[in-house]
């Protein structure tokens, strides 16, 4: 027993202030990207084609990246000569539109509106979600499941995961939603009683990522559920997580340290 | 054909054999002490012949073995347990019949492209191993697990309250990747690696990296490589930890589980701190690494290193001083060295049964010598021993990291191999990534492109010591057995 006391001594406190405070990241950590709004220099083709998933392209209005494809690897940034393409610090990454991913040089930033009042109501203190891993490489689900270590303490939001889809008021998905486990995903969300919330976690259950166009896989988990929050990243950092289930419950959080 | 590791090697060099000989040769071998690595076909004029790769731990060799196309050959599995899951495979892949096979279910449950006739079957519905009696009853779950946890769905088989078998149905998180891979290397190739396990991003993108720089003969500067070997065994201590972590919490053992919980945490981000990415993701590249350490952050390693060790070491002696934990640990899951062996058994599991198997030791990777690290090794067979190796080679690596880091080597951290493969040839990386031994083969085209790409995670050779580690055990103690392999998924399905 006095064993265990003085190790808890030693160990000490470890719960991040967040959202209170920003903790710091790791000063190479890959954030939200930024696309500047210079132009191309003639000729230059050095990014076309090398983005992985095509997150990266052009179209009439000009250079864009879709951030709920991106995997920010970082080659973009990597191989453009006018540094038209860099990444911030900025952990905030997530979206309550698919629409809103999509970035553009001075346009906006994605955004998380807070749930419309009758649902905020019901879950802005206490918000019971079913994680279904439906093709995720299990870092998106690590990321996930570290919030409710002492370190992030989700229950002290009011947010927890759950057992039972029956026990929950939403359906949290990661992975690209493979054919097999389809149907495992349908029938967890329909099992969870309305209101409900569906939140698409990783950059493979928003768009199916590096598998969409896989023939067993089946492009994540928009195509099968409304979802009302899209994370991205691979996997997002759990500071992305968490910022990004305290907006949608309406609450604030803290921008990125410098 | 007989080659050492980290040495690419002609495709024509080995004889296509007979399945008679193909057959007596692989058994030959593995009476005399090799290990199968790999069992997979390969398209070629007149069908899919089958390859295997044979490994032999006690001086690093390779032998490659080829079989003529055929429809069918006769099964190795009664003769060789270890080869049962890989002719189930080939089977699902290509259509070809392993006869004599005991039980020729499906793996991934994706259907066979040479049996267009026969409809892809729903996942997880097979003919299931059923037990009768008036004793008997049967335990289904998943695919969608109780915690935040990839699926798969388990079958306990129990008589009163004794586990009599578990059943262990995978293919859920089949993602095709394999088949991608086909055609390449091309601009999405090391990110699948970094994708075939998430939690083994370091593991598997270094076999690949080593199979790339075999190919191409590149030389990887030795300071790339140390960085390299420094993410590995981060991952190995973040995974660890978390293993150990997971086990206290499975007994109910709260503080070691509380503390591992955010320990494991610390370490990831130590190798954020290297790459940006927690999970090692952009670190590795073939050829070297895409990160230098510069003084400040090699500083800041050895200063949080030091502090997380503490904490670590912390946490795992409350964990073995403490009776309660023991007395469920000790003698729970047990599986021997013979069936161990027989199994095939990789990584800790392997080492917790006394049988020295670790890549870092029989294939070290250039630059990297078996003196390196030392090998753990414990002989009950349980769940103690599997969460003592764990605690041990925490030790180990922690050691390893601090030694590398005072003596990094100066230089280049990367040398950019040749975009062209070489064609008609066949290369192996072997790396051991936490949860044991990685294996990637390829066999290139003519056109120098990947004719094959055959990914062996440790958890294809591991869920069935799961399964065995379950008999006799009650359910109450599946939890625990499956704590201290802790698999992978996604691995498995590929």
């Amino acid at each position: 027993m006095l064993n265990i006391l003085l190790e808890r001594l030693r160990q000490g406190k470890r719960t991040v202030a967040f959202p209170a405070a920003m903790p710091p990241l790791s000063p190479r950590f890959r954030g939200l990207p930024v696309l500047a709004d210079s132009p191309c220099a003639e000729g230059c083709a050095s990014c076309a084609g090398a983005c992985p998933t095509g997150a990266l392209g052009a179209d009439e209005d000009g250079l864009y990246l879709d951030l709920g494809r991106c995997i920010l690897c970082g080659t973009c940034a990597e191989l453009c000569p006018g540094r038209r393409v860099s990444f911030s610090r900025d952990h905030r990454l997530a979206s309550s539109t698919r629409d809103g991913l999509v970035l553009r040089p001075g346009g906006r930033l994605p955004h998380v509106a807070p749930l419309e009042p009758a649902r905020r109501k019901l879950f802005a203190k206490s918000l019971r979600l079913r994680q279904v891993s439906a093709g995720g490489c299990n870092a998106c689900e690590a990321d996930t499941n570290v919030l409710t270590t002492i370190v992030f303490d989700l229950g002290r939001f009011g947010i927890d995961f759950v057992a039972s889809p029956r026990h929950a008021d939403g359906v949290a998905v990661t992975g690209p939603v493979t054919r097999n486990m389809l149907e495992a995903t349908l029938g967890t969300f329909a099992a969870v009683p309305d209101p409900r919330v569906g939140i698409a976690i990783g950059t493979c259950a928003i768009s199916g990522g590096l598998f969409a166009g896989s023939p067993e896989t089946t492009g994540g988990a928009t195509p099968h559920l409304p979802v009302d929050l899209y994370i991205p990243g691979c996997p997002p950092h759990p500071l992305t997580i968490l910022d990004g289930l305290l907006r949608l419950l309406g609450q604030q959080t803290p921008p990125p340290t410098a | 054909m007989e080659f050492p590791h980290c040495q690419a090697v002609p495709l024509a060099g080995a004889a296509v054999l007979p399945p008679v000989l193909f057959r007596r040769e692989i058994l030959a071998r593995v009476d005399a002490g090799w290990r199968m690595l790999a069992l997979f076909g390969l398209p070629c004029p007149g069908g899919v012949g089958l390859c295997c790769l044979l490994g032999r731990d006690a001086d690093g060799r390779l032998a490659f073995l080829r079989q003529v196309p055929a429809e069918s050959y006769p099964s190795l599995t009664p003769d060789c347990p270890q080869a049962h899951l890989f002719e189930r495979e080939v089977h699902e892949q290509w259509g070809i019949v392993p006869q004599g096979h005991p039980w020729l279910k499906p793996v991934r449950f994706t259907g066979c492209p040479a049996r267009p006739e026969e409809p892809r079957p729903a996942p997880g519905v097979a003919d299931h191993f059923h037990l009768r009696g008036e004793e008997a009853h049967e335990v289904a779950v998943g695919p969608v697990h109780a915690g935040i946890i990839e699926p798969g769905h388990f079958r306990f088989q129990c008589s009163g309250e004794d586990v009599y078998h578990l059943e262990i149905s995978l293919g859920f998180q089949h993602r095709g990747i394999e088949a991608r891979l086909i055609g390449g290397p091309d601009k999405r190739t090391v990110h699948f690696m970094e994708t075939l396990a998430g939690d083994t991003t370091i593991g598997h993108s270094l076999a690949h990296a080593a199979l790339v720089e075999a190919l191409t003969e590149t030389a990887v500067p030795a300071r790339g490589r140390a960085i390299a070997r420094i993410a590995l065994e981060l991952e190995r201590l973040a995974n660890h930890t978390g293993d150990l972590g997971a086990m206290a919490g499975d007994v109910g053992y709260q503080p070691t589980m509380a503390y591992c919980g955010r320990i494991r945490g610390d370490f990831l981000n130590l190798t954020g701190l290297v790459c940006g990415n927690r999970f090692g993701r952009g670190l590795v590249r073939p050829g070297g690494v895409a990160f230098d350490l510069d003084k400040p952050i090699i500083r800041e390693l050895l200063s949080r290193l030091e502090l997380t060790r503490r904490a670590a070491f912390g946490a795992a002696e409350l964990l073995f001083l403490s009776s309660t934990t023991l007395a469920r640990f000790e003698g729970t899951g047990r599986v021997s060295a013979e069936t161990a062996r027989e199994i095939g058994l990789v990584g800790p599991p392997a080492r917790a049964c006394g049988l020295p198997r670790d890549a870092r030791h029989a294939f070290p990777l250039p630059g990297a010598g078996p003196k390196d690290i030392p090998m753990q090794l414990h002989d009950f067979g349980g769940v103690y021993a599997r969460a003592l190796v764990r605690r041990l080679e925490m030790e180990a690596s922690l050691d390893f990291i601090h030694d590398a880091l005072i003596g990094l080597p100066e230089g280049p951290v990367r040398q950019t191999p040749a975009g062209v493969l070489p064609g008609g040839m066949v290369a192996v990386g072997l790396t051991e990534g936490w949860r044991g031994e990685i294996c990637h083969v390829a066999v290139t085209g003519d056109d120098g492109r990947f004719a094959a790409y055959k990914v062996v995670d440790p958890s294809f050779h591991n869920w069935f010591g799961l399964a065995v580690a379950l008999r006799g055990q009650q359910i109450s103690d599946f939890p625990l057995c499956n704590k201290s392999f802790n698999l992978s998924y996604c691995g498995h399905d590929l």
